[in-house]
């Protein structure tokens, strides 16, 4: 192959003169990591509540998370960002539109709200189908003992729904990760977007890229982990695997 | 939002449709053709292909999900010339267009996903039809043309379109490379003609009324072509 490697590339100086150049990855990786617990912030809130509302009795609460759902899930994360970014603060009232535009932070804010936003809806299919898992006659005993919606959810449904639906949530939470990626496309320095500057300030494409492939295995094996024994600690005895 | 001009898009129409959505589209079936067949490979040979090749189809899989796409397409757009030149055993590296480096990203990509939904599909036949199989004399191959994938493709067809709309979603990431899918399309007009509002909530419209569209009709399929157990 004609490429010239050059894995000391790391050690040296970035123009940018703020550091070496895994300076800047390690800072992408900041950048990932935050915007990424954040959304899953949103994420899991919204979701949460979204994917109660779906399983409520009655029509209009399952409608409104039902058109929630379908909203955030049938457009791209790419177009979702654009929409935030440039559509959204025109569409406000114009102070408040000047006001979104000028935040300094404007892309960490956007990604943060545009990737909790689209993953709440997937969250919310989870925990409406945990909950759906759960026997009939739960929601019919709690009712019984007398407690009300709220108590039933509170003490009955959601601490077992959650526990079915860990696994797939672990996924939705890597999901969440790898979506702030995504972001690099408004201007969000996160690790992919560090990785890419090296490459363009270096030419040593591979070795950034390689150091950022790394990056994202390691992330997504401690969350895997972390995943697995949070599995482990809230086991319920006599649900779930032995 | 009082000056939202429907002008700009319906000028922009036929360039939008016939150049950009066309490679979208062209870009979605052709990945998920090439997305199945490979992913189809990989689940055989993770099931059946000896402790060393299961072994690194399982690592490939496990690799290319933990990877964001942004990057993975990325790491193609870089590496398909080397891989070419080095195929070719031409002096430098080879230029690839930027719809083939897309397709070869997104079929390597998708194809992680797919076996992962194959691999399922397999293993959800009752391992009695394979000794059955095996017992009338059909060599392993032939139990997998015959016996099993037949039923895995009819089991999991609704769950590969489901996945196949979440392709046609993340074609929208080609975007990266400047290519002219429909967002890209979409984009050009609009930094062209300052029209951002416009042309990005006319591409989301698109994009939702083909995915919720295609959604619906998934879930109709998936009702009518239920296996009867």
């Amino acid at each position: 192959m004609g490429y010239h490697w050059n894995w000391g590339i790391f050690w040296e100086q970035s123009p940018e003169g703020t550091g070496t150049y895994f300076d800047m990855l390690v800072q992408g990786l900041e950048t990932t990591l935050v915007t990424a617990a954040l959304a899953w912030l949103i994420a899991f809130v919204v979701g949460s509540v979204v994917g109660v509302l779906r399983t409520l009795p009655g029509r209009v609460a399952p409608a409104i998370a039902t058109c929630w759902i379908e909203l955030f899930r049938n457009m791209p994360l790419l177009v979702q960002l654009f929409l935030w970014y440039f559509v959204v603060p025109d569409l406000l009232p114009g102070p408040w539109g000047v006001w979104l535009k000028q935040l300094p932070n404007a892309p960490f804010i956007t990604a943060v709200l545009g990737i909790g936003f689209f993953m709440s809806a997937r969250v919310a299919v989870q925990v409406a189908s945990g909950v759906e898992a759960l026997p009939r006659g739960q929601r019919a005993a709690a009712t019984a003992l007398g407690l009300t919606g709220p108590q039933t959810y509170r003490y009955v449904l959601l601490p077992m729904a959650y526990r079915i639906i860990l696994p797939p949530l672990t996924s939705e939470l890597l999901n969440t990760i790898k979506n702030t990626s995504v972001a690099l496309t408004i201007g969000l320095a996160e690790l992919t977007a560090r990785a890419r500057a090296v490459q363009e300030f270096s030419f040593q494409v591979f070795e950034a890229f390689t150091a950022a492939t790394l990056a994202y295995l390691v992330v997504n094996l401690i969350a895997t982990l972390a995943a697995r024994w949070l599995e482990d600690r809230v086991r319920v005895p006599g649900f779930g695997k032995p | 939002m009082s000056n939202f001009d429907f002008d700009i898009v319906w000028q922009n129409l036929p360039y939008l449709f016939l150049v950009g959505l066309r490679f979208t589209l062209t870009l979605t079936v052709l990945a998920a053709l090439g997305g199945v067949i490979l992913g189809t490979l990989l689940a055989i040979l993770r099931q059946s292909g000896g402790p060393v090749l299961s072994g690194f189809v399982a690592g490939y899989v496990n690799l290319v999900r933990a990877l964001p796409l942004v990057l993975v397409i990325f790491w193609f757009y870089f590496l398909v010339p080397y891989v070419g030149q080095w195929v070719t055993g031409s002096p430098r590296p080879i230029q690839v267009g930027g719809f083939a480096s897309a397709l070869i990203t997104f079929i390597v990509f998708e194809a992680a996903y797919f076996s992962e939904i194959m691999r399922a599909g397999i293993a959800s036949i009752p391992r009695g039809q394979s000794s059955a199989g095996q017992a009338l004399g059909l060599t392993h191959a032939q139990v997998m043309r015959y016996v099993v994938l037949p039923q895995v493709f009819r089991i999991m067809l609704p769950v590969l379109l489901t996945q196949t709309i979440v392709l046609f979603q993340d074609t929208s990431l080609v975007y990266v490379l400047s290519i002219t899918d429909f967002l890209g399309a979409a984009s050009k007009i609009a930094e062209r003609d300052g029209r951002l509002v416009e042309m990005y909530t006319f591409a989301a419209l698109v994009y939702f009324v083909l995915s919720f569209a295609a959604s619906r009709g998934v879930q109709r399929l998936r009702a009518r072509y239920a296996v009867p157990r």
